[in-house]
């Protein structure tokens, strides 16, 4: 089980003078449970990329395989693959439309053919799931706040179910507890439902810190895909292409070359601490 | 230069008939003095009030109670209502609402033509606004092809363009990836110290905080913290009973100082901590 891209290329505007090619030869493959982190400056093909991943735009050339079954061939259902792969964009609070949360909540699940108990049911699952108690079902969704908003229209894509769960940048324009709170909910349902997520981020330091995999777009094209520590090293060539490594990243780099035995790998608080104790340890300082 | 004495804000709420179902408090009892040249930062969670409070410094609300003066002009006063705009510009969280012109020098001009400005003279100041945010060399591009961070300076720039004496940011960088902020912080410090403008910061980042020489943080309202940058991010615990957050080189330090090593309160960036540990090491 799994999403598979080969030799994927999108063109904008093909043969006319304004041709861009948004995405260049892209190969990957998605494994079934990884949590996945994409980065990119703007217009490095992110949400292009993204948007192939459901459906929503077809690759001018090359394939996408979802578990194993070619989603361009004729006949494929693609209402099917979009409701397996659940697109959560930006700014999703711009989309709530219901006049209650529940409502607004149902609206996918009933798209999918549930009954309307079926879909309360998908509904208040998914709700709970996301942090928000039976006592806001009834609230109109705008008089909500702003991450609670966008819990609703996450909610809205968890009801149908979705065996992948792509998130583009959805703690933008929230508050730092805000934004804690939404991705360890993310990252929980990773664990419990052991549901494929990628996390579209323009923030270093949440990538480090959540995800175990970092896919690099630069103009259209794949410039790095690994573990974060792996990625992070290469911080001069990301910080070339717009990107930056994580502030811990810069920090440990610093050290190593004043002359500290630590590993510089490190891209989270934890791991950083972790590592600058055992370094004043190994001088025989008493921590 | 702005001066607000127990500004208080309500947003009333309407039932389906007309009549009033509830007020709700955004802006409660806050008092604050700012002076020319100054780089304040504000934070504070989603909903504490920060934004309505911003709004309110080039008069798009007027306070329900208190008084907020602009340039020695009380925002109420309806007469003064264009001349606090042009004191005080405002700068929103996404560039695409704020850009209308199709070619960048047109965009930055639209401003001080509104003001009645002459013509040559709009042409001096885009040319100075554009060279001010780093973004001359794009004045005959078309504002729909440039990045987030180059569309946000040109919105900062047709700002600038009406030459205010201050600058007012409500997030300018969320919707921005890391080189763009980079960018727009660079600029938005750039009017602070060359040109002398005085600067209202409201942001989520706390590693754009640190080029403050005041930071206000706001919670239900109030005004609850008052400081300098060093003197907030020293109260790691304070700040996350607040919802917020600190620099990571503040919060890594943080964390090596509880678990015994004897660093000092209130390191703001990766510089100081560097030192700080060689000096131990």
């Amino acid at each position: 089980m799994s999403i598979v891209l080969e030799h994927v290329t999108y063109t904008y505007s093909p043969d006319t003078a304004y041709e861009i090619h948004a995405l260049k030869d892209v190969n990957l493959e998605i494994k079934d449970g990884q949590f996945i982190g994409l980065i990119g400056h703007t217009g490095s093909g992110k949400s292009t990329l993204v948007q192939h991943l459901n459906g929503l735009v077809k690759a001018t050339s090359g394939h996408i395989y979802f578990n194993g079954e070619d989603i361009y061939a004729p006949g494929y259902d693609m209402r099917k693959l979009r409701s397996k792969v659940g697109l959560v964009f930006q700014y999703p609070e711009h989309q709530l439309f219901e006049v209650d949360v529940l409502s607004d909540v149902c609206f996918g699940p009933k798209n999918q053919g549930l009954s309307q108990e079926e879909a309360q049911k998908r509904a208040r699952e998914a709700l709970r799931m996301v942090g928000l108690s039976e006592e806001y079902e009834k609230q109109s969704p705008f008089e909500l706040s702003g991450g609670q908003k966008r819990r609703v229209a996450i909610a809205g894509v968890l009801a149908m179910e979705p065996e992948v769960l792509i998130l583009d940048e959805p703690t933008a324009g929230l508050d730092p507890r805000g934004r804690d709170e939404i991705l360890d909910e993310i990252s929980y349902l990773h664990k419990e439902r052991g549901i494929t997520v990628i996390l579209v981020s323009h923030s270093m330091e949440d990538v480090a810190k959540y995800v175990e995999r970092i896919i690099v777009m630069n103009q259209g094209e794949v410039l790095h895909d690994g573990a974060p520590r792996e990625v992070f090293r290469h911080y001069k060539e990301l910080e070339s292409v717009g990107l930056a490594a994580p502030q811990v990243t810069y920090i440990m780099h610093t050290l190593k070359e004043r002359g500290f035995d630590a590993d510089e790998d490190a891209t989270t608080i934890e791991e950083a601490k972790e590592t600058i104790l055992e370094a004043f340890r190994k001088k025989g300082k008493k921590i | 230069m702005i001066k607000a004495d127990k500004l208080v804000y309500n947003y009333r709420k309407y039932d389906e008939e007309g009549r009033e179902k509830e007020t709700i408090r955004a802006v409660d009892g806050v008092s604050f003095d700012v002076q020319k040249g100054d780089f304040i930062a504000v934070l504070g969670h989603n909903g504490s009030g920060k934004s309505t409070l911003a709004k309110h410094i080039n008069a798009l609300l007027t306070p329900s109670e208190g008084t907020l003066w602009v340039n020695g002009m009380d925002t109420s006063d309806e007469d003064h209502l264009w001349d606090v705009r042009q004191s005080a510009g405002m700068v929103f969280q996404n560039p695409d609402n704020q850009i209308i012109g199709t070619i960048v020098e047109e965009d930055v001009g639209f401003g001080p033509e509104n003001m009645g400005i002459p013509t040559n003279e709009i042409w001096e100041r885009v040319e100075e606004s554009l060279k001010a945010v780093n973004m001359l060399k794009y004045r005959h591009h078309s504002p729909n092809r440039l990045s987030g961070g180059q569309k946000q300076r040109v919105a900062i720039a047709g700002v600038v363009a009406m030459h205010p004496k201050c600058i007012v940011l409500d997030e300018p960088t969320a919707m921005l990836d890391p080189n763009g902020r980079k960018e727009v912080i660079r600029a938005v410090r750039a009017l602070n110290q060359v040109e002398d403008i005085t600067v209202i910061l409201i942001t989520h980042y706390m590693e754009e905080v640190i080029y403050a020489n005041k930071v206000l943080v706001m919670d239900d309202g109030k005004v609850v913290m008052q400081g300098t940058p060093r003197e907030i991010f020293s109260q790691v615990d304070t700040l996350k009973s607040y919802r917020l957050d600190v620099p990571q080189a503040t919060l890594l330090a943080w964390e090596l100082k509880k678990a015994g090593l004897d660093l000092p309160d209130g390191i703001l960036t990766r510089e100081e901590l560097v030192e700080a540990l060689c000096r131990l090491y």
